[in-house]
């Protein structure tokens, strides 16, 4: 039990547990919303959060051209350039992650849902090309250039079949959920420079210490995560709550049926619940760098696991839940650590998941989204 | 004509459930679909909506061909409909759940205010219940906000499906009183329901549904006289 953790003080734990619960929230809001208008677990939704951070680190390097060393020191920068380069890159993972999701969806599961469409029908064409060609050449060149031309027949035989408009089986669309998943995965791992070893990512903030909360060290990050997250959380609430697409994710949620009678898009307002989960997911990515300065093409898996276990301990289906899922979960993973040790972390979660679930199956707050008030 | 189906054919995966149906109904009119369970009268109400697709056969409103319209286009359109077991979005409120009604066509607060006010001069008793939960409703209440969602959407023709069902007979009468006043302002209604008498008694004319197939047609009085259609759907 000489675990470095035992030595830091409560506070300490309680101040980087909310950041990384925050964090942990931010991506069970993506489980939460697609399972509230699709009673889907969408498992690839990890790996959106992984894209999101290689979004940021590419962003970081190749758009604004920082080094993860300059001279021998960090990166730093400071005053608007430092805000203007974490916005755009917070922008960035938002944006990549959120497409991201949306084409997840489009080529994953709406085929399966029976209203597949040409988009889809293309991507997965050129998809199912790209893995066939690797059995002829392992030149991407090559390979890129069988895909597209297998893509174009391929497409309209898959369109054909899209056109049945049959609705696939509960189980077909885990499968796919977790194939995804492992292929998005296993391409970063592939493809990217450095394989499967930890990318640093820029460190372009000094993280200094901002005050002392009851004796905790409160750094500037940190300030920046919450505020962030509360932020992206509050507009979020008010966008389901408030706008005419938002009442319609509530409808769906409630009602698919009768939200289609009325005239709801059901289409569009799934192809927008991918999107804003997604972007909550880039957000988070965007977070998680600025903290802990690294990503991994199998950053996704664990974070994603716990968040589904945020997002079930506070209720899934419900927006708020996952809020407080999450930052249940980091609290409790910190304390956790400290009075266990710290090898016993990535436990911590699931025991509490558990007996959670053992007294309250429904999860903390237990509601739906179709349910969520302001 | 406001809607014509000509021939309609509609699968549940590899069941028939409309077998090549035709009616129409006319501008201003009350038409009514009377059946037994099964014979294709909720299947008929969703693919007049655009939730089930057409295997054969046409839907034509208003002299457009919709047959493959999505349904938020036929709601546009003016076709909206009250669902089979009413179909209350039971987290939101009374008000949020009339104004989910006027989803498509948008309107502004005005114009949204106007068309509660006409729903509650029809329905009294949703004002007094408007900041209440749709899950909380009774049944009747229920009924009344299905009605007055969709007409929210200022349909030119109405789609009810079972209105009286699981209703007292007091409401009952109630609502297809209502269902007579809405029709007086102009909204032709298709009335879908298993209260034969009723529904023959209140629509101008009628026809009658046997396992996917329009056995019988007609004025609703003639079918309401009807010595086969007495024995099988009004109780002899």
């Amino acid at each position: 039990m000489s675990n470095w953790l035992i030595y830091r003080t409560f506070w300490d734990l309680t101040v980087s547990g909310l950041v990384l619960g925050l964090i942990y929230a931010l991506v069970a809001l993506g489980y939460t919303m697609v399972y509230g208008v699709l009673r889907l677990i969408n498992f690839a939704h990890s790996e959106v959060f992984m894209v999101g951070t290689f979004g940021v680190l590419v962003s970081l390097t190749k758009v604004f051209g920082i080094p993860i060393f300059e001279g021998g020191q960090y990166p730093f920068r400071t005053g608007f350039v430092l805000i203007g380069i974490l916005l755009a890159s917070l922008l960035i993972g938002m944006a990549v992650s959120g497409l991201g999701a949306v084409a997840i969806e489009r080529i994953a599961y709406r085929p399966l849902r029976g209203a597949g469409d040409a988009y889809g029908a293309v991507a997965l064409a050129f998809v199912t090309g790209l893995i066939l060609s690797f059995i002829i050449s392992s030149d991407i060149g090559t390979n890129l250039i069988i895909a597209a031309v297998v893509a174009g027949p391929l497409s309209i035989l898959y369109l054909r079949i899209f056109k049945r408009g049959r609705q696939a089986p509960r189980l077909a669309f885990l499968i796919s959920a977790i194939g995804v998943s492992m292929a998005l995965a296993e391409a970063v791992a592939i493809w990217g420079p450095d394989e499967r070893v930890v990318y640093q990512t820029p460190r372009i903030l000094e993280k200094k210490v901002l005050f002392k909360f009851l004796g905790a060290d409160v750094r500037i990050d940190y300030v920046i995560v919450a505020i962030g997250a509360v932020l992206m959380m509050t507009s979020l609430l008010l966008f389901v709550n408030r706008t005419r697409l938002g009442r319609g994710i509530r409808a769906v949620a409630q009602d698919a049926e009768t939200s289609r009678i009325l005239g709801v898009n059901v289409d569009l307002v799934i192809l927008v619940t991918f999107l804003l989960g997604g972007a909550m997911a880039g957000g988070a990515a965007m977070m998680f760098t600025l903290v802990y300065d690294q990503t991994r093409f199998n950053i996704g898996f664990l974070l994603g696991v716990k968040s589904f276990t945020a997002a079930v301990l506070g209720g899934i289906g419900n927006i708020r839940g996952a809020l407080l899922g999450g930052v249940v979960l980091g609290l409790a993973e910190n304390y956790g650590s400290a009075v266990f040790g710290g090898q016993w972390k990535d436990v911590i979660a699931f025991v509490v998941l558990l007996v959670v679930l053992m007294f309250r199956p429904t999860g903390i707050l237990g509601e739906s989204l179709a349910k969520a008030r302001v | 004509m406001l809607l014509e189906v000509n021939d309609l054919h509609v699968f549940y995966g590899r069941i028939e459930a409309l077998k090549g149906i035709s009616f129409n109904v006319n501008d201003g009119e009350i038409v009514t679909l009377i059946g037994a369970n099964g014979a294709g009268k909720t299947t008929t109400m969703r693919t007049v909506s655009g939730v089930r697709s057409v295997a054969q056969g046409s839907i034509i409103f208003d002299g457009q061909d919709i047959t493959k319209m999505p349904p938020h286009e036929r709601v546009k359109l003016g076709i909206c409909q009250a669902p089979e077991g009413r179909g209350i979005f039971p987290g939101m409120t009374v008000r949020e759940n009339l104004e989910m009604g006027t989803y498509v066509r948008g309107g502004n607060a005005v114009e949204k205010a106007s068309d509660l006010e006409h729903v509650f001069t029809l329905f009294p008793r949703l004002q007094e219940r408007i900041t209440q939960l749709g899950g909380t409703l009774s049944g009747g209440e229920q009924q009344m906000l299905a009605i007055g969602r969709a007409l929210m959407s200022r349909p030119r023709l109405l789609l009810l499906d079972e209105p009286s069902m699981g209703l007292a007979p007091m409401l009952i009468a109630q609502i297809f009183q209502i269902i007579k006043q809405i029709n007086s302002n102009g909204i032709s209604v298709l009335l879908v329901e298993q209260n034969a008498t009723q529904a023959l008694r209140t629509a101008q004319r009628g026809y009658v549904l046997e396992t996917g197939h329009v056995v019988k047609e007609g004025s609703g009085q003639l079918l309401l006289d009807d010595p086969a259609v007495r024995a099988a759907y009004l109780g002899g």
